[in-house]
């Protein structure tokens, strides 16, 4: 039986997690399929079937699916589901959203955030802040699964999958989109930046954060935080990173006025190289960190933007 | 209104897990516990809710072993009004969990039932998304800010580019985020007073619901352990270091 996997898009963007999720996916070793839900979401479609790997690409596009609400996306995703062996979403906001529902009205489990694929039935995924590291094996006829894209490589853009359109429409009167407050950056996105700089409750305010966009400018870096600082109300809170906000896995991560809480640590402690710049040298942080600068981040932001 | 908060008893926050040394779980004999942080704060929203006048009863349930009792007795002291424990020795799976929920939620018919977004231990952020699915409700997950308004609510979510709010209809599932509140702490009078409060013990085995999951775990290992790096003595040390040696910049 083919795999089907959910497709994480705005009607306007493909979102880079895909690539991630379908290479994801193509570790299960079957037929793929991708569905594309939305309004006006055509042309995500046809770049959607650019990825390699994938030999359909459904797609529902309705003004009911506008907004990818959970109630209907999810009667959507499980009638379909029906027929697949695997069911796949990116473990973003919308898939740890609508998944759980999948999941439920299947009468399955749900394997939630899984960092490895063993085997079609056997994957591994962290528990406890990533304290501990679980391998579980389903023996549910449909495996309802959330992947934790940071752990997984970008599949190629050389495919040529089919599209075509699916006509079930499932209505929603339970739930209405009333409106969105959308952070806007033209920095990279914090879960796809190749480096990520993240500041803590030692930046003090919101103003003291443009202290890093000098630098994130000449690095290409996504900005991101601790919850002490969204907490704190100094940056939005889709800067959060950690167990309960985005997990990042980037080639450079550099935590600033950050202690290095077990929290935090569970969405970084992945990256490829850990820089921490803390004043105060037994911050739990630099245990992680591969370079560690001992100092005031007022005196070291600044010379540090000189110095790239 | 009635708010049914489903609570779950688990690692505190503090505290870092160790893994059993023959990999068969986590090593929890020994360890603080406390009530899931997420939980915390679905029953401060519920008891504000009712100080507010807009709900007049806030019932919590546990399920889980005789010590969830604990977590019960907490958010008693908080301010809900009584506790439902459903006891088991088994632990259970998010699906099993939403089912004795949903039969919870069949007896008791709340308007509205708040739930944490996700338990620190399990990290699986299901349980109230499948308990909606379940019930034919709708939901607002990851919750910052809750307004009622007759016989809908307005959520307003954390989602991974901003802010949503939806409105949905009630009877409704709500999960909390972190910043929907901050969590009172409960008064020496007030751990006194929940002492009396009402909680009733029933046995899960008694709701005809299959307690056992088809997801078995395999084996729980430690993570891949950093090694901890150097010190660096400044800023141009640093900046070699990422240049030259790790090759990043
Ligand atoms: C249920 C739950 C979920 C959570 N989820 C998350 C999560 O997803 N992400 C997350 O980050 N946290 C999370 N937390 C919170 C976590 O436990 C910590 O409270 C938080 O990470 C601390 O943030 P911080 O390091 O910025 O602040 P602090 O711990 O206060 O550390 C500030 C640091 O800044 C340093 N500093 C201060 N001034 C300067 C200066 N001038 N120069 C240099 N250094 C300076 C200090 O030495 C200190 O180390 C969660 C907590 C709970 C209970
Ligand atoms: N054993 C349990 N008893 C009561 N509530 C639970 C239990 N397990 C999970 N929950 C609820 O479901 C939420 C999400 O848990 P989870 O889906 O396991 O991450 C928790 O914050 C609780 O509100």
């Amino acid at each position: 039986m083919a795999i089907l996997v959910y497709v994480e898009h705005d009607n306007a963007h493909l979102k880079a997690e895909n690539l991630k999720l379908v290479n994801a996916a193509s570790k299960l070793g079957d037929e793929l399929h991708l569905l594309v839900a939305g309004k006006g979401c055509q042309a995500i479609a046809e770049q959607a079937a650019k990825i390699s790997g994938i030999s359909k690409v459904l797609v529902a596009d309705n003004a009911v699916y506008e907004h990818q609400l959970a109630e209907n996306i999810a009667e959507l995703v499980a009638e379909l589901g029906k027929d697949y062996s695997h069911v796949l979403a990116a473990a973003t906001t919308t898939g740890k959203n609508f998944m759980p529902r999948v999941a439920a009205l299947l009468d399955v489990a749900q394997i939630s955030d899984i960092i490895k694929v063993q085997s079609a039935d056997t994957f591994v995924r962290p528990i406890y802040a990533g304290n501990a590291i679980a391998t579980v094996q389903s023996e549910d006829a449909i495996k309802v699964i959330t992947v934790r894209t940071s752990a997984f490589d970008n599949q190629d853009e050389s495919g040529s999958a089919t599209v075509e359109s699916i006509d079930l429409v499932k209505e929603n009167s339970l739930s209405s989109h009333v409106s969105a407050e959308l952070t806007k950056s033209e920095r990279p996105e914090l879960t796809a930046a190749r480096v990520v700089i993240s500041g803590g409750r030692g930046m003090q305010n919101g103003e003291n954060f443009k202290l890093m966009n000098g630098i994130a400018d000449k690095l290409g870096a996504a900005i991101g935080a601790s919850r002490a600082a969204v907490d704190a109300g100094f940056v939005p809170n889709d800067m959060q990173v950690g167990q309960t906000g985005k997990i990042v896995a980037p080639e450079l991560y550099i935590a600033v006025g950050i202690s290095g809480a077990i929290q935090h640590l569970a969405g970084m402690k992945d990256s490829k190289v850990i820089v921490a710049i803390n004043k105060d040298e037994e911050a739990p942080i630099f245990q992680v960190a591969d370079y560690g600068l001992v100092g005031d981040l007022f005196d070291v932001l600044p010379e540090l933007e000189a110095k790239l | 209104m009635k708010i049914l908060v489903p609570v779950k008893r688990a690692i505190d926050y503090n505290v870092k897990v160790r893994v059993k040394s023959d990999q068969s779980d986590v090593d929890l004999a020994n360890t603080k516990m406390a009530i899931n942080p997420f939980c915390e704060i679905a029953v401060e929203e519920a008891v504000r809710l009712k100080e507010q006048g807009k709900a007049e009863e806030v019932v919590v349930v546990s399920i889980g072993s005789k010590a969830c009792q604990e977590q019960i007795r907490t958010a008693l002291a908080l301010g809900a009004d009584r506790g439902i424990h459903i006891e088991t020795e088994q632990s259970l799976q998010s699906l099993q969990v939403a089912k004795l929920l949903k039969k919870v939620v069949e007896e008791e018919k709340p308007d509205l039932v708040i739930l944490g977004k996700q338990s620190i231990d399990s990290d699986n952020n299901q349980t109230g998304q499948m308990l909606a699915a379940l019930c034919g409700m709708p939901q607002g997950t990851f919750a910052s800010r809750v307004v009622i308004n007759g016989d809908s609510i307005e959520v307003t979510r954390e989602i991974d580019g901003g802010l949503q709010t939806v409105a949905i209809k009630l009877p409704a599932v709500v999960t909390t985020d972190l910043r929907l509140n901050e969590p009172r702490y409960a008064s020496l009078p007030n751990i006194m007073k929940a002492k009396r409060k009402p909680l009733e013990v029933k046995a899960a085995g008694d709701f005809g619901v299959e307690l056992s999951s088809k997801v078995k775990l395999v084996k729980v290992e430690p993570p891949a352990q950093r090694q901890g790096g150097v010190k660096v003595a400044d800023v141009a040390e640093l900046v070699d270091k990422l240049k030259n040696e790790a090759k990043v910049i």
